[in-house]
């Protein structure tokens, strides 16, 4: 009997132990549910955070360096004017509905993203492509309307993923794309489950399921961590709880960086602030280390210009805005804006309400007063970004690479200044790496000489995870959650 | 009783034309564009104006008036602008965790409330009631969500007992359905049950110095007697009021509590639904609410005649 039992209670405990070992699935919180999943047709980053490399691959991708590396497209080669890229997709590539992935598609999806009815949410990734042919299954020439060295990064957004001629109208609800996992179930309010592709063209993912589990209370995210109902959080909206998952073996704590520049957004045609002397002001109105400590957490990278620190053209300009009050009120005397009045907008992130309130305490110290709004992202939209109603409002623009949104005029900030056109013009063209990280660093100054907004923070990217998982994105070059390379360490 | 009925539906229709219109008239109004909202900052002018388009948000609002209430009467609810699903798909998902977790929370609060409520009223004026009294104000001083939170960080965080929130789906068997259910319904009915509770002592201590009371005292029944058999009858009609007001509430006001335990409900589709602003499931879901809530008035109003035949006869 007691043999007997002793065998039992072995074969139970060995049962448990292969059980523990071939953990092979994950489940991922995350704060927002996407509203629908075809990443062409829609900006919200959620619908990347599931999809990207996970269901659907462009062309090219991103690495989690932010790298581009090739994806679809095993290789590429550009010709002697720089206006045809002729890219060589892999072959035995299928759709997860078994249609064979061929040029055609690529044809398609790039055509449908340019079309004048397109409602791609970055059409402008597109605006340069002159013509698109597939002269055959595996080979796909792309003309574009003036030389660009950038293309092959543009071809790696979430926006350029290719569908299946057969299948895109359902993107939305029903995902079919080529990636190593395939689509499932989509519980809406509640998970979205995807599954291992087995007939994946490339290195076959190892996890064998993975569900995104959508929790946008921070209570009820730091209640799911710590109960064990979800296995990561890579965008955790608690970061005030983050000491507490350090201190706790269970769990790993994972900080890195975004592509979102947060920064105080300015009305350069808004009355006074069309001076720069009063938008020099308010920049060394600003203490940078204070809003991060005081709204972040402690999170964060001080940044003197709308640019990425991580990226290898970057340059630090964050002496030109130092935090110098003293400065900041003979610049205002000068410019007879003593007792200056601001309106402040503030939209519903963390980082806005929090910052908001610091800045307004800081502007105050140099003599500006604020009245500050607080706004729905709907309202902000309609009445800050695009009725340009607004003196000044923190966003963080996540958009990697986006410097040329200041080429501009009409966007929100009405910075009008046709050197900086002149610029982004020259970028275009340059292929020559050395030339554009020229062009970009002039272009990063010109900015931050002119004082066009408050240059804020990189957003720091702050996640929680169980601490046996591997292979998650430290950084987001892209928001994105790929899990080809997640696994469970034993 | 016929006329008494015929009465309160035409008020129940009446009450659904003007909600209709108010509803309409109001989401209107609200600032913002669903169509900029979906495509985000970097999005070109043309797009946004090529996705109103094709979410048929061009047009007058009378004639999108005319066809979001026709499409109503015929069952049709639209299609959701962001989900890019029928709305009615949308709202049958989330009424399978929201009907189930009002129905458990207003069983929760009846039985809880009955018994305490008798039991203060019985023992009027001593230490029981005096204890009854005392909980039941801190049941409806403690907000709900923290109540919620508190019942999480116990029972799930360190015992492990419930998930902390989610809802698995009924497919996944009714006993997973029911455990993720049963923290929420717990914190949704702790303030329910205390009003509850509170308001049937009331009641019933306010018939217990009524004549009749007096005369069945009087003619030999036992205090316990009179409470159960003469005043508990007399006593429900506010009870019955203030259930059927509950139960609203329950259907419709447990956005908080769906958010702290992120369950997919019905109040979570709205709030996000106004978030982003996908009007056509606001005006939807809205109006689906608003028939509940008069269907369950009405209901009320029924109920009210049975336990008071005098209602029926006035009618």
């Amino acid at each position: 009997m007691f043999n007997r039992l002793m065998n039992a209670l072995a074969a139970l405990v060995l049962g448990a132990t292969a059980a523990l070992a071939a953990k092979d699935t994950i489940s991922l919180g995350m704060v927002l549910e996407p509203p629908n999943l075809d990443p062409t047709a829609g900006a919200a980053a959620a619908i990347d955070e599931v999809v990207y490399a996970n269901i659907f691959e462009g062309l090219t991708r991103f690495g989690p360096d932010g790298s581009i590396r090739p994806a679809l497209a095993e290789s590429w080669e550009i010709s002697g004017d720089g206006k045809v890229y002729t890219f060589t997709l892999h072959g035995g590539v299928t759709f997860h509905d078994g249609t064979p992935m061929e040029a055609a598609d690529v044809k398609f999806s790039l055509d449908r993203a340019r079309a004048e009815n397109s409602t791609n949410a970055q059409k402008a990734l597109f605006a340069g492509i002159e013509n698109v042919e597939a002269p055959d299954p595996r080979t796909v020439r792309i003309t574009l309307k003036n030389p660009d060295g950038s293309f092959p990064f543009k071809m790696a957004w979430g926006d350029a993923v290719i569908l299946s001629r057969k299948t895109a109208d359902q993107a939305a609800t029903h995902p079919i794309g080529t990636g190593p996992f395939r689509f499932v179930q989509w519980v809406k309010g509640d998970r979205v489950e995807i599954e291992r592709n087995p007939d994946y063209w490339g290195t076959p993912a190892r996890l064998s399921r993975a569900t995104f589990r959508f929790i946008s209370d921070p209570n009820a995210a730091f209640a799911a961590v710590m109960a064990g109902d979800v296995d990561a959080f890579p965008n955790f909206p608690a970061p005030e709880t983050l000491e507490q998952f350090k201190a706790d073996p269970r769990f790993r704590v994972i900080v890195g960086s975004t592509e979102g520049e947060t920064i105080l957004s300015t009305n350069n045609k808004a009355g006074p602030l069309a001076d720069i002397r009063v938008r020099r002001a308010i920049a060394h109105a600003i203490n940078r280390q204070e809003i991060i400590d005081g709204a972040m957490f402690g999170y964060g990278t001080p940044i003197g210009t709308h640019f990425a620190p991580h990226n290898p053209a970057h340059v630090d300009l964050r002496a030109l805005s130092q935090y110098d009050p003293d400065l900041s009120r003979s610049l205002l005397k000068e410019a007879g804006q003593e007792g200056l009045k601001l309106r402040l907008m503030l939209p519903p992130p963390t980082y806005a309400r929090r910052g908001g309130e610091i800045i307004a305490a800081q502007l105050r110290a140099v003599g500006i007063e604020t009245e500050i709004t607080n706004l729905e992202w709907a309202q902000w939209l309609e009445q800050v970004f695009k009725g340009k109603d607004y003196d000044l409002t923190i966003v963080s623009h996540t958009e990697p690479m986006d410097i040329g949104i200041y080429a501009r005029p009409e966007y929100y900030f009405q910075y009008d200044n046709p050197a900086f056109r002149n610029l982004m013009e020259q970028l275009d063209l340059a292929t020559d790496p050395a030339k554009r990280a020229a062009i970009l660093g002039a272009a990063q100054a010109m900015i931050a000489r002119d004082y066009v907004n408050g240059y804020l923070f990189q957003l720091a990217k702050t996640g929680v995870a169980n601490a046996q998982i591997r292979g998650l994105w430290e950084n987001a070059p892209t928001q994105a959650n790929d899990l080809t390379a997640v696994y469970w360490e034993e | 009783m016929l006329r008494y009925l015929a009465i309160r539906l035409l008020s129940l229709a009446l009450s659904l034309v003007a909600a209709s219109v108010v509803i309409f008239a109001v989401v209107e109004v609200i600032p913002g564009d669903p169509a900029a909202y979906m495509l985000g900052l970097n999005a070109s002018p043309e797009a946004v104006a090529a996705l109103r388009g094709e979410l048929g948000l061009e047009g007058s609002p009378v004639t999108r008036y005319i066809s979001w209430t026709g499409g109503l009467l015929q069952g049709d609810f639209g299609q959701s602008y962001t989900y890019r699903v029928p709305v009615g798909e949308l709202i049958a998902q989330r009424i399978q965790v929201s009907l189930p977790l009002a129905a458990c929370a207003l069983a929760l609060t009846v039985l809880i409330a009955f018994p305490v409520g008798l039991i203060a009223a019985a023992r009027r004026g001593r230490a029981a009631d005096w204890g009854i009294m005392g909980a039941t104000q801190l049941g409806i001083a403690i907000p709900n969500f923290w109540f919620a939170m508190l019942l999480v960080l116990v029972f799930a965080v360190n015992l492990h007992w419930f998930p902390a929130g989610g809802f698995p789906g009924w497919e996944g068997g009714i006993a997973a359905g029911l455990k993720a259910l049963t923290l929420p319904a717990v914190a949704l009915a702790l303030p329910q049950a205390s009003i509850l509770a509170r308001v049937m002592r009331g009641s019933l201590i306010d018939i217990l110095h009524q004549d009749y009371i007096r005369t069945a005292r009087a003619k030999g029944l036992t205090r316990h007697q009179t409470l159960i058999r003469h005043a508990l009858r007399n006593g429900l009609i506010p009870v019955l009021t203030i259930i059927g007001l509950q139960f609203s509430f329950l259907l419709a006001g447990a956005i908080i509590i769906e958010n702290v335990f992120f369950l997919p409900g019905l109040g979570r589709l709205i709030f996000q639904a106004i978030t982003q602003r996908d009007l056509i499931v606001v005006e939807s879901v809205v109006m689906l609410l608003v028939f509940a809530v008069i269907v369950v008035n009405f209901m009320t109003d029924i109920a009210y005649a049975i336990a008071d035949p005098r209602l029926r006869r006035r009618g």
